[in-house]
């Protein structure tokens, strides 16, 4: 009988379609909205991740997100190299800095400033040159995708063109030249990024007694990473987090401060909503509609159970095409989008997560068919 | 008649209760009806022809009485043994076809083999053979919507009929049809009863019809007022 189901199923095809279509898209909402706030919020620690040869981040105590500036005392290096336990340690400049541009007007740039002797926290891919050139004069690297577009360069005639190895900035008033650019992966903020040597980066902001950001620490191998963090909090009373923990402060502080969470989740509750109203209702039509052939199968000597087999299988039918066109619709779109300003990111879970807000709208359908079917009295076919 | 008897009804009452109105459908009826026999319920609507009917079928239960079908007595059969006789024994042709319209007419004939536990395969082979007897091999594959409205009953048939059963029962097979193919339908029916044995019980108001008849019973007021054999049948006419 479940090939008479199927049969019956796509016979209609207009239903069909209309239930599909339903399905499909609520599976895109549910897949293609999460998606993007997962790649969204992935990107408020995207630095953090970018840079994993250190172990630990250490920090101003009321540092809330990476790219918060909080400068240390340039001693606390020194006193974090003496702890025992710790390979090795570097100093990190990070800060929003105003850049006059080529053309005159003046743009905020996210700073960096790469230990000058180890450049750890280069990122991963240099265009244009190599990496030796950061330790050229005045050498800047600046993110190739911000390069052609937030920093483009204004012209006379009107046009503008994209900022151009060999374009001199102006950082405080100092002299940056861009040697190369740089491939980075999108931070939240959206500030074009911008590289140099730690040296290089204090000579571009204003003398102060504090202006080390963070100081980059590796373990010494088998050393146990929680208590090494203790180790440097009580000797220095700053704030030192493993990797993954920072990665986790990072995003707690953009779920909670803003409305990203509580927007995007009203996306995703409106697409089930809709989803269900119109699978359900299409659904529930169908089986209305056939409530007479089911009948006649009823009075023919076909079972209960049976019944509600095929009914569910009309309904997981729908479901599956529909959850395959959806979540298809939303990998392709994650494919087009790929590496732009629009976040996305879909792990596996996500999928499953769909799938499960398919089965909920499917089964709700079924449950509204089902009820009708259950309940019709084959003696109805003898009533016209 | 000397034909064995193949449905036996005794003092069978049913009453339906509709927002605290009760209503008598059927007041007491007794009947018996034979193996082969091409038999017609007759009366006036609402005299409980199709709630006897669906007493006849098992699909409704009765307040009293008892209906014995083909040696089984639905009061004593459990809801999953009342269904396997109803699948194996009693074949259904509705006024209004209930074909499935996204099926095609050789899918909607099989499905009486295919409740049974028949493969796909199987069922259409032999209702594409039965098709045949009944006149529409060549439809075969079309949907039902294709057909008139003679020949959509004529497939009804061959789905009543499939799986050999042994009584048919018929509501009204006629009135969505012109006369010309009522008689039709009728004549296949009459002899599609007669090759197989089986035997019909047809509900019909239909007085064109009533000539073919072997018997006719009359209700009124949930009862059976009369029965005719073929001859009183013509003096009805």
């Amino acid at each position: 009988m479940y090939g008479i189901a199927l049969r019956m199923l796509l016979g209609d095809r207009g239903k069909y379609i209309g239930m599909v279509i339903g399905i499909a898209f609520a599976s895109l909402i549910m897949s293609q909205q999460p998606a993007i706030f997962f790649g969204l919020v992935s990107r408020t620690y995207s630095f953090v991740k970018d840079i994993s040869l250190p172990d630990i981040w250490v920090m101003d105590p009321g540092v809330q997100f990476v790219e918060e500036h909080k400068p240390l005392r340039n001693t606390e290096l020194s006193r974090i190299r003496g702890i025992k336990g710790v390979a090795w340690a570097v100093p990190l400049y990070k800060s929003l800095v105003r850049a006059r541009m080529p053309d005159g007007y003046s743009k905020t740039v996210d700073l960096t400033g790469l230990d000058d002797g180890t450049l750890v926290g280069a990122p991963y891919k240099i265009i244009g040159t190599d990496i030796t050139d950061f330790r050229r004069q005045d050498a800047v690297f600046v993110d190739k995708e911000a390069a052609q577009s937030r920093l483009r360069v204004n012209l006379k005639d009107g046009t503008t063109r994209p900022l151009l190895i060999g374009d001199v900035l102006e950082l405080n008033d100092k002299r940056a030249l861009v040697v190369g650019y740089v491939k980075t992966t999108r931070n939240f903020v959206l500030q074009p990024q911008v590289y140099t040597t730690y040296s290089r980066a204090m000579s571009y902001t204003p003398p102060d007694r504090k202006q080390l950001t963070y100081v980059l620490v590796k373990a010494v191998q088998g050393v146990d990473l929680l208590q090494l963090c203790r180790d440097i909090e009580q000797t220095t009373g700053l704030r030192a987090l493993d990797a993954k923990t920072f990665e986790d402060v990072n995003l707690n502080y953009w779920m909670k401060n803003t409305g990203i969470p509580i927007n995007f989740g009203i996306s995703v509750l409106l697409g089930f909503i809709v989803g269900a109203a119109v699978v359900g209702q299409t659904f529930y039509n169908f089986v209305q509609e056939n409530i007479k052939h089911y009948a006649s199968l009823k009075a023919m000597g076909l079972s209960a159970s049976v019944l509600v087999r095929m009914v569910l299988l009309q309904a997981f039918f729908v479901g599956t095409i529909g959850y395959g066109i959806g979540v298809g619709l939303t990998s392709l779109f994650g494919i087009y989008f790929h590496d732009s300003v629009l976040a996305f990111r879909m792990p596996l879970w996500l999928m499953l997560f769909s799938a499960i807000g398919v089965l909920t709208i499917v089964l709700l359908a079924a449950f509204l068919g089902l009820r009708r079917v259950l309940k019709v009295d084959p003696s109805v076919v003898f009533r016209n | 008649m000397s034909q064995p008897v193949i449905v036996e009804c005794h003092g069978i009452a049913k009453s339906f209760n509709s927002e605290g109105t009760v209503t008598a459908a059927l007041r007491g009826v007794d009947l018996q009806i034979y193996q082969g026999e091409f038999f017609m319920l007759v009366g006036p609507s609402g005299c409980g022809k199709t709630t006897f009917i669906s007493i006849i079928a098992g699909i409704l239960t009765p307040d009293k009485g008892t209906c014995r079908v083909h040696q089984n007595t639905y009061a004593e059969l459990s809801n999953k043994a009342i269904l396997a006789f109803r699948s194996k024994e009693i074949g259904f042709i509705f006024q209004s076809f209930n074909l499935i319209p996204s099926l095609s007419v050789a899918a909607n004939v099989a499905i009486p083999l295919i409740i049974q536990g028949m493969s796909m395969d199987q069922a259409l082979e032999k209702a594409r053979t039965i098709l045949g007897d009944v006149g529409l091999q060549d439809k075969a594959d079309m949907l039902p919507n294709r057909l008139s409205g003679g020949q959509q009953q004529r497939v009804a048939i061959a789905r009543a009929l499939i799986h050999d059963p042994s009584l048919v029962i018929c509501d009204e097979p006629t009135s969505a049809l012109d006369h010309e193919s009522g008689q039709k339908i009728l004549t296949l029916m009459k002899e599609m009863s007669r090759r197989a044995r089986t035997t019909f019980v047809i509900v019909t108001h239909d007085p064109r019809i009533f000539s073919y008849a072997d018997r006719i019973a009359h209700m009124d007021d949930g009862r059976i007022i009369k029965t005719e054999t073929q001859e009183g049948a013509f003096h009805v006419l």
